[in-house]
């Protein structure tokens, strides 16, 4: 059995074969076994406040900004890439939103400022990886130096507090009861899902992934879509350092360190390959939960942060390994 | 292939235009207003004496308390007529810091100021300075031996941790709270200040009969309070008190208690940041305090510089010398006497 490979960018759904979607179905399980298994683990140890909807509003708006960057890293490692700018472009997004001169011209340019600077972002790592021809790694590897070199300069390695007070009245605010932040993520998620696995733009992402050239060949403009994946990628960590501003109330260089890796764990854990073609959103945002849901387990429980660490490494291991495994019992090859 | 060619000139003024557009979205402008620490100083050691030229080097200025340092003890030293003031780039590479101490030696100041960024590390630069004659300021992070330094000024990190435990104790006393719930919010626990600021919290909790209760460990980051903070008072729907360890982080961990609409305990902040004492002035939410660690101590440390190159003592000392080592006071700033301290609050 090989890798699905969406060769025919003109044809109506995903072609996966059907044992190919069965593997992935049964990978998405057994994540979702996992997300379970640690919510009975926080809800036996704090069953007092675990699952109160005030803790599930706390972990779904800490997931927000990763969960959002992480979505932006699927379509990159699908389209057989990697990012790993988008902690350094997150601090960027926000230093620039949060500096000075442009929180004077009100809310409403603080957030383009935000967009547009994440997006360029990505686009100057598309373009550099697509039409350069450098390598998604070390053209991403110059982005994270610069975009955080950029943003030391922009704030002066100061925090930057947030002083235009509608901004954070919205951004930190609810509509129907529920914060704006965690619209957000279901918004991105949503867009993203619906990009992915129901139009074109999703297909020949899978297919770039897949085989490149065979890509190519079937007519699509494979520099273009990997410049265009990068954009996406860099517009996601602008709308996540909207959210980080809004958290903490300011922007700092500092933000967004380490999301490259958190992303790039989660998207794998959530059973996207690393070598492109292959992948689910779903699976990504399982990813991200189960990370927040033990960060939060170790909090509730007054436990070592230092062990959180630890307990992060494990259930990479061991996620990937339960994937393999229940596939292989499938009589199937994943990898 | 013309199509291409001109695809090609759009991702060009796409890109030429973006960035145009933003950068007419931003500015670096500087918000600081607020006044630079200075050393009070009065008596007969303001006089104009012999020319000094004093050499610092500290850490990246990469949060408001180093920031501050670094501000402070160029503003002390534009005070003096007599000094020559010679400051390297902060960094946070010890290699690099220790070349930069070596290039001072070699340009022959008369006294060095050194933060290192890490003690230990730059013990050895140090010594390598005392040997070449240069009387050495070391500044808050301890250098490993007195052999590499001839005063060492800093902060008192348990003190810190004693005075916020101390003044939370007495607060809940007041309140006849006997069981109370106390959270604490800490700084990088692999850091020793960190572990003596715990500890001393910890110590005077105990003398008063009162432990830790949820305790999570942030980087001195406003991102890592807020997140840090945000699942702490999910852990604990009530509180008594919050001791948060650093008043830079606490601009996140301010912004997650905001967010979880929680008023119903007493903060205590820590290091002394303008933010913090005038929330304390207002009174208007949880922060009722704040332990100074307070970066006057780099105004002091270059006014001590100054008299060490001139040969002077401390007036109203008895001691014909500078002593060797001097601690600060974790004052506790709150509401009744913080128009007193607010001349060194920082930004953050």
């Amino acid at each position: 059995m090989t890798e699905a490979r969406v060769l025919d960018p003109k044809s109506a759904a995903p072609q996966e074969p059907p044992q190919q979607r069965r593997n992935l179905d049964l990978r998405l399980t057994g994540l979702l076994g996992v997300l379970v298994v640690l919510c009975v683990v926080g809800y036996a140890t704090r069953p007092d406040s675990f699952l109160t909807e005030a803790n599930i509003s706390t972990m779904l708006r800490l997931a927000a900004a990763i969960g959002v960057v992480s979505v932006g890293m699927t379509f990159v490692i699908i389209s057989g890439g990697i990012d790993l700018s988008v902690g350094s472009i997150v601090a960027l997004s926000g230093v620039w939103m949060t500096t000075v001169a442009t929180q004077s011209y009100g809310p409403v340019v603080m957030v383009l400022c935000a967009l547009l600077v994440g997006l360029g972002c990505g686009l100057v790592n598309g373009v550099l990886i697509s039409y350069g021809k450098i390598v998604p790694f070390i053209a991403t590897l110059a982005m994270y130096a610069s975009a955080k070199g950029l943003a030391e300069r922009l704030s002066g390695r100061r925090t930057q507090v947030v002083t235009e007070t509608g901004f954070s009245t919205f951004f930190r605010g609810d509509i129907l009861g529920v914060p704006v932040l965690i619209w957000m993520l279901a918004a991105v998620f949503a867009v993203g899902w619906v990009l992915l696995n129901r139009t074109t733009f999703g297909r020949r992402t899978f297919a770039v992934g897949g085989n490149a050239e065979a890509a190519r060949l079937a007519g699509i403009d494979v520099r273009r879509h990997t410049a265009l994946v990068y954009g996406i990628a860099g517009l996601c960590c602008g709308i996540a350092a909207l959210m980080v501003v809004a958290r903490t109330t300011s922007g700092a260089s500092t933000n967004g360190m380490f999301y490259e890796l958190d992303a790039i764990a989660a998207v794998v854990i959530g059973g996207t390959l690393l070598s492109g073609g292959r992948g689910s959103l779903i699976g990504t945002l399982i990813g991200v939960l189960i990370f927040t849901v033990v960060g939060n387990i170790f909090t509730q429980n007054n436990l070592d942060t230092d062990i959180q660490n630890i307990a992060k490494g494990v259930i990479i291991i061991a996620a990937v390994l339960l994937q393999r495994t229940t596939a292989r019992r499938r009589g199937t090859r994943a990898t | 292939m013309p199509s291409l060619d001109r695809r090609r000139f759009l991702w060009g003024t796409t890109a030429v235009g973006t960035a145009a557009l933003l950068a007419g979205c931003t500015s670096n402008e500087s918000a600081n207003t607020a006044p630079n620490a200075v050393a009070g100083g009065s008596g007969q050691n303001t006089q104009p004496g012999k020319q000094v030229t004093i050499g610092f080097s500290a850490p990246a200025a990469d949060h408001g308390w180093m920031a501050a340092m670094t501000k402070n003890a160029k503003a002390q030293a534009d005070e003096f007529s007599d000094v020559t003031f010679k400051a390297t780039e902060g960094t946070n590479d010890v290699n690099q810091q220790i070349g930069q101490v070596e290039t001072l030696i070699n340009d022959k100041v008369d006294v060095l100021v050194v933060l290192p960024f890490d003690g230990k590390a730059l013990t050895e630069v140090g010594r390598q300075a005392m040997d070449a004659g240069i009387p050495v300021i070391n500044l808050d992070r301890v250098f490993d031996t007195p052999l590499a330094y001839r005063l060492w000024i800093g902060g008192d990190n348990y003190r810190m941790g004693v005075n916020a435990g101390e003044y939370i104790a007495s607060q809940l006393k007041a309140k006849n709270i006997t069981n109370p719930i106390i959270g604490e919010v800490a700084g990088i626990d692999s850091l020793p200040l960190t572990q003596e600021r715990s500890k001393g919290f910890s110590d005077a909790l105990a003398k008063a009969g009162f432990a830790v209760g949820p305790r999570v460990s942030a980087s001195f980051t406003s991102e890592s309070g807020e997140q840090q903070t945000a699942n702490l008072l999910q852990s604990a729907p009530k509180l008594d008190a919050l001791w948060n360890h650093d008043d830079d982080q606490g601009i996140g961990v301010m912004a997650a208690i905001d967010s979880a609409g929680r008023k119903e305990f007493v903060m205590v902040g820590g290091a002394g940041s303008r933010n913090m004492m005038d929330l304390i002035k207002a009174d208007s939410g949880v922060v009722k305090a704040t332990v100074l660690y307070s970066p006057s101590m780099a105004s002091s440390a270059i006014a001590l510089a100054r008299l060490l190159g001139q040969t002077k003592g401390i007036g109203d000392m008895a001691e014909h010398d500078i002593p060797a080592s001097i601690t600060t006071y974790s004052a506790v700033v709150t509401k009744e006497n913080v128009d007193q301290y607010l001349d060194v609050g920082f930004d953050s």
